[in-house]
């Protein structure tokens, strides 16, 4: 059975950035960045100004399922946590849940053991609004419950002037 | 699988474009990079290799407009599509809510044509996808070139499920945004249902 879409209510939406924020206040960190596995863009706070948040959920992504091919062909389950070290920024990256990935950009106003640490306690917090959003659609999926798709009355014309065409 | 963000009233989709080696998949995302208003597109990134054959996948966001209230937003990939890199085009179809499968109509990639669909059925079998149900388009490219297949012939060996069919060639446009408006049409129906 395919997988229903990824739906996220604005109640889970505020939750997930209020989580973010705090990780990004009590790890000393630049930015936190939530993406799913499938290289869309979740939830990102802090000083996003010069960065690519599209480009960067994307290749996040692909990153990790990169790792995770990796992992598999050696035996492991998956590596949960990736760290690119820079000069100047530094990135962690970890899997939350089975469908999240936490990015973090820390400079020296941080230190790797803070942030991991932190990480930690935020991937709980994380996973758990992940399985309240994945309780509804799968709900919604299986039809117990109502669910007014935003797309539900499209037209042919809708579809049409997204391509410029009248 | 498409993500649907009703607090920041956005829709996010993603078509992947598959096909074997050299059939065109870049040259179509690059043609739509070019053609697009900068407001509306993102950066294109493409992972390749020194000699510019995909190493693991482009990447092109697409901003279409606004449906209902919500921003619909496109992220096309490519795969790679040589035959050795396998593990990384079936990582890339995972989450695909609708594949362009573009061919070389060139008679020589015949058989290379044959091969890459059924690689991608069972590509798509592994990440819990079928080629039954998902959005689908068939694009024959590069119909400019001499010692083609004929439509009818490539048609017949490769069309699979009644898909819309367009001849292109990529290098100039024929066809490209034709393919992936067909592809993006019955993505947004399906959400609808």
């Amino acid at each position: 059975m395919p997988s229903p879409d990824f739906v996220m209510y604005d109640e889970e939406y505020q939750r997930i950035k209020a989580v973010a924020t705090r990780l990004k206040d009590d790890a000393n960190a630049k930015i936190v960045f939530l993406v799913d596995k499938n290289g869309q863009q979740i939830a990102a706070c802090g000083d996003l100004g010069s960065i690519d948040t599209t480009s960067l959920a994307s290749l996040t992504a692909g990153n990790v399922a990169a790792t995770d091919g990796l992992a598999k062909l050696i035996g492991e389950k998956e590596f949960s946590i990736l760290f690119h070290e820079g000069e100047k920024d530094n990135l962690h990256i970890s899997i939350v849940g089975k469908r999240g990935i936490l990015v973090v950009i820390f400079d020296n106003r941080s230190t790797l053991g803070l942030v991991r640490l932190r990480v930690k306690k935020t991937s709980a917090e994380l996973e758990r609004i992940f399985d309240v959003i994945e309780e509804k659609a799968k709900h919604q999926f299986e039809g117990e419950k109502e669910y007014e798709s935003p797309f539900a009355e499209i037209t042919e014309n809708d579809i049409d002037k997204l391509f410029g065409d009248d | 699988m498409a993500f649907i963000n009703h607090s920041a009233k956005e829709i996010n989709c993603k078509l992947v474009y598959y096909g074997p080696g050299l059939c065109g998949k870049t040259t179509n995302l690059q043609y739509i990079y070019n053609k697009t208003n900068p407001d509306l597109k993102g950066k294109m990134i493409s992972l390749a290799t020194e000699t510019d054959r995909t190493l693991y996948f482009d990447f092109l966001p697409l901003n279409l407009g606004t449906i209902h209230g919500f921003k619909v937003r496109f992220q096309l990939y490519t795969v790679p599509g040589q035959v050795f890199y396998n593990a990384s085009r079936k990582l890339i179809l995972k989450g695909a809510d609708g594949v362009v499968f573009v061919a070389d109509s060139q008679d020589a990639r015949y058989e290379a044509n044959i091969e890459s669909m059924v690689n991608l059925r069972e590509n798509l079998e592994e990440n819990n996808l079928k080629l039954e149900a998902i959005p689908y388009v068939l694009q024959l490219n590069k119909r400019d070139l001499p010692n083609v297949t004929p439509v009818d012939e490539l048609t017949e060996a490769l069309r699979f499920k009644g898909e819309p069919v367009f001849e292109s060639v990529a290098t100039v446009g024929t066809g490209v945004f034709e393919t992936l408006k067909s592809c993006a049409k019955q993505v947004l129906n399906k959400l609808g249902r």
